[in-house]
């Protein structure tokens, strides 16, 4: 079987500092992989540079067969790709329907009402809200608007980037819940970063560990959790 | 400073007060109370000290009753929620009451009116089409008035060497704009805020630099004279009738404020234009990419949407109606020079837009007869031996911090969702987070 999305000898660099040093990463269609690593380790960079920005400078990025690897960020994105990108980066001052509706750009007007009713199934707590302004969101529901967002060009990929920071506990396992509910029942396919190990390898079927800008280590989530490196580094002491 | 915090409300607003009539003073005793006349050799310098006292006494007294105002007026209360609210909904009934003054104007104005209200559509139209730059799309422009002169020197530069009429050369206006606006657009699609704000004003400043000095295509300062006015289907205006005119074809006596009302619907039709277009623009995909793009440019890259199309659009529409503005100048002027498309053109439209609510059509249109308008109006009002029209930039900028102070997202600052379900519903001004975007 080949991969959905794979990364080969990927590098990226912001000027002349290296952020990202040949990575390999692959996706099935279907999965849930996330890629756990501290802050700095190039998790961000990682994100991006599949969306083509930065663009990657050695190796290749395939998906569903083609390389991707030069094309730019709005083609990458309008191939059933969707990205929740790091700190949700939803539109303050218009209203969640807008917000939902600017996920759905570029796509057929009829389709978007339906998909709608999708995301607000998922997150009823929208539906409540479709009528307020985003910046007036809980940090929680902004976290849902984003992924509810990024949802609405009905991707097969979806990327989502630390859904979790700075939510409470309970809200994150609804979030975390919601994501593997979309991915049971509709196949999605879930890159998914986070510095959350423990619940993230959790959620997850497989797992990555990104360090200074490298992978050091591969495996199952149950496999990963176990690791005492891995406790050691993720789990005591941090959250 | 540990006293000031201790220090009673009513004593900080006397000081504060105090401290901003010194300010006053400052400012008032060297542009008011200092004048110049000519002597009998020389300029003599005199010395006016009573509109000085009156200029900062207003300014003291006005700050007390800002400062009693806000006592009145807890922090973190609404500001005047209620003028906000009456705002958005008289807006529904300000604006077709407006539309049919303006259409009725010519009715019952005379010449002097008329010419005041082609000066102020002018600006609504500039004012409009900036807006899509600026309010839409958020990107500061402060380069506006090159646009206005590309449209302006094309259309004149094409009538007087080819002897093509107004309507032929509207569209060659509006394209020459266009492209000059994609030309602007290019370098500066990495630049945000104040650094697009730079470039833009040194691009302004470029294309009336070159307009100066390339004397052999625009006539350099002398300008370009004798450009024909337009023509409404064929019939002319000239004000001495003859054959092929307005007046001779209906057989009705010549007159010069015939081709004033003509001009006057003509700038008329054309900034209404504007004016739909840009509020169709706003429901459709590249309207809604516009606004999505003001919000934060990081998150329509994830979502797909060409950053690089949705500014250079956003850029070229703009220019575009600047660009008609632009040959509407010309032809109502039949002259043009580098005089008229200096950077206080591109502040004042800004301003227009700023004062209005940024995205806000009636805001603008309000604010643009606010300053063109009411400006005008000061002509030959004397007060303590000053005409106030010297003063219109003072007055610009009291009116612009007044309204900054008071309603920071300018005055019609509500914005429509641009789709809704159902019953539409205004997103007021108070939920308008203050200061973003
Ligand atoms: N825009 C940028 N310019 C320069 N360096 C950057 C930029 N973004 C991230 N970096 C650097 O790249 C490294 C990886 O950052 P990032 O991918 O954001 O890490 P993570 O998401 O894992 O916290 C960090 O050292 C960071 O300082
Ligand atoms: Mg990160």
């Amino acid at each position: 079987m080949t991969a959905l999305l794979s990364l080969a000898g990927v590098t990226a660099y912001y000027g002349a500092i290296q952020a990202l040093k040949g990575v390999d990463v692959e996706v099935n269609e279907g999965e849930i992989v996330t890629l756990i690593g501290a802050n700095g380790a190039g998790k961000s960079t990682l994100m991006m540079t599949i969306c083509g920005s930065p663009r990657a400078r050695d190796g290749r990025i395939t998906y569903d067969g083609q390389d991707i690897t030069q094309l730019p960020t709005h083609l990458i994105m309008r191939r059933d790709i969707a990205q929740s990108p790091e700190g949700r980066r939803i539109f303050p001052r218009m209203s969640v329907y807008e917000n939902l509706l600017m996920g759905a750009h570029g796509r057929p007007a009829a389709e978007a009402s339906e998909t709608m009713e999708q995301v607000f199934g998922l997150f009823p707590r929208l539906r409540e809200r479709r009528l307020q302004r985003g910046g007036t969101l809980s940090g929680g529901e902004q976290q849902m608007l984003a992924i509810g967002r990024a949802l609405m060009s009905r991707p097969r990929l979806l990327l989502l980037d630390e859904p979790s920071l700075g939510l409470a506990p309970l809200v994150v396992r609804q979030i975390f819940g919601a994501i593997r509910e979309l991915n049971r029942t509709t196949g999605l396919t879930v890159l998914l970063v986070e510095q959350n190990a423990f619940q993230a390898l959790r959620l997850a079927h497989r797992g990555y560990v990104l360090v200074n800008g490298a992978i050091t280590m591969a495996g199952t989530g149950a496999d990963l959790l176990a690791r005492p490196e891995i406790r050691a580094a993720y789990l005591e002491g941090g959250h | 400073m540990s006293g000031t915090a201790l220090r009673s409300p009513a004593a900080r607003a006397l000081r504060d007060a105090f401290l901003s009539a010194l300010v006053a003073l400052g400012i008032f005793g060297v542009m008011v109370g200092l004048r110049t006349d000519p002597g009998a050799r020389s300029l003599v310098l005199s010395w006016h000290p009573v509109p000085v006292a009156v200029a900062v006494a207003i300014v003291f007294f006005g700050r007390l009753a800002l400062s009693g105002w806000r006592i009145a007026r807890p922090a973190g209360t609404a500001a005047p929620r209620r003028l906000a609210e009456g705002m958005t909904h008289a807006g529904r009934y300000v604006a077709p009451v407006f539309l049919i003054l303006a259409l009725t104007l010519p009715l019952y104005a005379g010449r002097y009116y008329l010419d005041l209200g082609i000066l102020v559509l002018t600006y609504v139209m500039l004012g409009w089409g900036l807006n899509i730059v600026v309010g839409l799309a958020g990107l500061l422009d402060l380069g506006y008035v090159a646009f206005y002169a590309v449209g302006a020197y094309t259309f004149a530069i094409a009538a007087t060497t080819f002897g093509l009429g107004f309507w032929t050369c509207l569209p060659l206006a509006g394209l020459f704009a266009a492209i000059f606006g994609v030309l602007l657009g290019f370098p500066v699609l990495r630049l945000r805020g104040d650094y697009l704000a730079i470039v833009t004003l040194a691009f302004g400043e470029i294309v009336r630099v070159v307009i100066l000095n390339w004397v052999s295509l625009t006539g350099g300062p002398n300008g370009i004279s004798g450009i024909p006015r337009p023509t409404l289907f064929g019939l002319t205006f000239l004000a001495d009738g003859g054959p092929g005119s307005f007046a001779d074809y209906f057989g009705i006596e010549p007159n010069i404020t015939q081709r004033v009302i003509f001009l006057f619907y003509v700038i008329l039709a054309m900034a209404l234009l504007t004016n739909w277009v840009s509020l169709r623009l706003r429901r459709l995909p590249l309207g809604r990419a516009w606004e999505a793009l003001r919000e934060d440019e990081v998150a329509c890259r994830s979502l797909g949407i060409n950053v690089t199309v949705t500014k250079l659009t956003a850029f070229s529409i703009g220019a575009t109606f600047g660009g008609f503005a632009g040959a509407f100048f010309a032809t109502r002027q039949a002259f043009i020079s580098p005089e008229s498309f200096t950077f206080i053109e591109s502040a004042i439209v800004l301003a227009i837009v700023v004062l209005g609510g940024l995205g806000s059509q009636l805001g603008v249109a309000l604010a643009a007869l606010v300053m063109i308008g009411g400006s005008e109006m000061l002509r030959g009002i004397i007060i303590l031996g000053v005409d106030l029209v010297e003063y219109r930039m003072l007055l610009f900028g009291i009116a612009l911090v007044v309204v900054m102070v008071l309603r920071p997202r300018g005055l019609v600052s509500g914005r429509t969702p641009s789709v809704s379900l159902g019953r539409p519903r205004e997103i007021s001004a108070e939920l308008v987070a203050e200061g973003r975007g």
